[in-house]
């Protein structure tokens, strides 16, 4: 007889055993039940805050460092005073600064961010504008939704176009039909040449490049009819500013070398700009820290579901101990008629490790549904990791095999003789 | 039918006969149990031969070491010392799983209480030596089924033993120990725990198993009982007291 017909039988025969005390087989099982399912649904919780976190965070551009412009803090307290102007932020030679003295940077992009009232046929309403290189487009990785993105062509030609983002066209209440139609912002016209999908999320306090952006347009054309100073209008004070660019995005050409780049980077600026009026987000060191904090979680939980499962074992254990010592004649039995050692082991393991496989995926069954009712009443994101499901039923039939072992030897280590005569 | 008591020697096993193979040759076995801090001698130098196809009652007061006898008769234990021959294999020297074989395909075991699994069916016990043996499912639900009608049993096999008499359930074990066609039938007191009426029944399934050639070893302490085995073997104290021979 070939070993899995064999193995059939005595699963089901140990089934079949285990049936004889349907209530203690449960209770001994429940042990494992919460164990696994707890495991599972708290990854799930966990994975799903962390696939959000670390979803956002690539958005950002993992190869991609983010440096913007801000007031220095000196610059910040002086900012009261009403006749001033603030000076500060990220000058156009940065880019090329950038670009000629870090070997491993394939690509600056400079973002100038003008608020402009703007017209689309009825709608009026001020949009936050971005003048940008084309290069934008490769580093902010976004669908097109309709028509093109900005070109080279735009860019050398000081080109009258725009492209909406998604958040700008709903705004403006743009549609596909808008493609080539034209949009007044500030004082000039500019054709519609596409609308691009925008993310507005936020990431582990980072906020995305193109976040409550509504439209793009060649950035010298944004220099040229918009000029580097700001007025800004708020509670009855006026403040001017001059900022040459808000925000450069770098492109790293690999991921090695992300960080040693930021750190070039950094030492650049900080001669150029000593009283750093910028600052630097790296999304990939960002993803890591992430990451970090996802692993120590993923320990966390992973200690309190091997104590969990260690102590379902236990009550695993404890009820084959009284098991065997309740089917000491049965043992004896099969012992005298010729049952080996290792036969005893077998049926008294195949016990343990069914017991606690149907516990281990009755586990699975409620892991799984807890996250989905969590989704549904809680409105947390939640994400079923395949491996969790796997990795705790593997060590549910573990702690079967594990905590089985001991009553299991015990069993066969009984002498027949003796055996025989319990009453 | 007449008895002949012979006396027995120490020196030469009593039994002994030239024209009879033997199954079972015991050489001086003794066996010592330790019980606290004293030394029992449970069997204090016992030989003897039993041939192929002879039927022994042992007989004896209670710690007179018959069941202790038994025990080491069925591979359940080793001697402490002496040698113990069944057929051709030394059982003083063999290991657990050896012994477990030779209980397996040589040896059948009938107890007083039946001993049979509770939670398995009438089916199911007669064949739980041929699964350990690894006889396939189908083979091994024929040949139960066929035992089944061997010992009365053919409309009973899938009843839990709890469902069954005394003297069914005695058969369902008589079944079972002749799961593998040993040549070797070991009872213990087989028939202790039935009605006298049951008993005989029992006794003449023993009787036609015997007549169809099989070797077996009896405890009791009916002498009526006893009267059934072609020989009946009296102990005390750890040793033969006597032989006595039925002839026919």
């Amino acid at each position: 007889m070939s070993a899995a017909p064999r193995l059939f039988r005595n699963v089901r025969l140990g089934v079949k055993t285990l049936l004889l005390h349907k209530l203690r087989s449960s209770l001994t099982m429940l042990g494992v039940v919460f164990g696994v399912g707890a495991v599972i649904s708290m990854l799930a919780v966990g994975e799903g805050a962390s696939r959000e976190a670390l979803e956002q965070i690539r958005k950002l551009g993992s190869q991609n460092i983010i440096i913007t412009s801000q007031k220095s803090l000196a610059e910040a307290s002086a900012g009261t005073q009403r006749t001033r102007m603030s000076w500060y932020g990220l000058a156009y030679e940065d880019e090329q600064r950038i670009l000629d003295a870090v070997e491993s940077v394939d690509a600056v992009v400079p973002a100038k961010i003008v608020r402009a009232e703007a017209r689309l046929g009825e709608r009026a309403l001020e949009l936050r504008v971005v003048g940008t290189s084309p290069q934008w487009f490769d580093l902010v990785d976004r669908d097109m939704i309709a028509g093109r993105t900005l070109n080279e062509n735009d860019f050398v030609n000081r080109a009258s176009v725009a492209v909406l983002t998604e958040h700008g066209a709903r705004r403006l209440l743009a549609t596909r039909g808008t493609i080539g139609q034209p949009v007044r912002i500030g004082n000039a016209v500019y054709e519609v040449v596409g609308i691009v999908r925008s993310e507005t999320g936020q990431g582990q306090g980072m906020q995305t490049p193109d976040r409550d952006v509504d439209a793009y347009i060649p950035l010298q054309v944004a220099r040229d009819r918009f000029g580097d100073v700001y007025v800004e209008r708020r509670a009855g004070s006026r403040s001017r500013e001059l900022v040459e660019l808000h925000q450069l995005i770098v492109r790293v050409r690999s991921l090695e070398e992300v960080e040693s780049a930021a750190a070039a980077i950094e030492r650049l600026l900080e001669i150029h700009h000593p009283k750093r009026d910028w600052r630097m987000s790296v999304p990939l060191a960002l993803l890591r820290q992430a990451e970090a904090t996802q692993r120590t979680f993923s320990i966390v939980l992973g200690s309190i579901a091997g104590i969990s499962l260690l102590v379902g074992g236990i009550g695993i254990m404890n009820i084959m101990l009284a098991s065997v010592t309740e089917r000491t004649r049965e043992i004896g039995v099969r012992r005298a008629i010729g049952a080996r050692k290792k036969q005893i082991i077998g049926q008294f393991l195949i016990e343990t490790v069914v017991l606690s496989t149907v516990g281990g995926l009755i586990g699975v069954a409620i892991g799984l549904a807890i996250p989905l009712a969590i989704t549904a009443f809680a409105d947390m994101p939640t994400s079923v990791a395949p491996w969790s499901v796997a990795l705790s039923l593997g060590i549910s039939m573990a702690v079967g095999i594990v905590f089985g072992l001991y009553p299991a030897v015990r069993a066969a280590n009984l002498d027949p003789i003796v055996a025989l005569r319990h009453e | 039918m007449t008895r002949a008591a012979i006396e027995p020697s120490l020196q030469a096993p009593v039994g002994t006969a030239t024209d009879r193979t033997p199954v079972v040759r015991l050489d001086e076995v003794k066996k010592r149990y330790i019980m606290g801090d004293q030394e029992v001698w449970a069997l204090a130098g016992v030989s003897l031969e039993i041939a192929r196809g002879e039927f022994w009652a042992i007989m004896g007061p209670s710690g007179s070491g018959k069941s202790t006898m038994l025990n080491l008769l069925g591979c359940l234990d080793r001697p402490t010392a002496g040698q113990y021959l069944l057929e051709d294999a030394d059982v003083g020297v063999l290991d657990d799983d050896a012994l477990s074989d030779i209980r397996l395909r040589r040896l059948g075991f009938v107890f007083q209480n039946f001993n049979l699994i509770a939670q398995l069916t009438v089916r199911e016990n007669i064949e739980l030596p041929m699964s350990y043996l690894g006889m396939p499912a189908r083979e091994s639900a024929e040949r139960a089924a066929e035992l089944a009608d061997r010992v009365g049993l053919g409309d009973r096999l899938g009843h839990r033993p709890t469902e069954l008499s005394g003297g069914q359930q005695q058969r369902v074990a008589i079944a079972r120990s002749l799961a593998n066609e040993p040549a070797f039938l070991l009872a213990d007191e087989p028939t202790g725990n039935l009605d006298s009426a049951t008993g005989d029944s029992i006794m003449a399934l023993l009787g036609d198993l015997h007549a169809q050639g099989k070797t077996i070893v009896m405890v009791t302490h009916e002498p009526d009982v006893a009267a059934h085995g072609t020989h009946q073997l009296h102990m005390r104290d750890g040793r033969i007291e006597r032989l006595e021979e039925t002839i026919t």
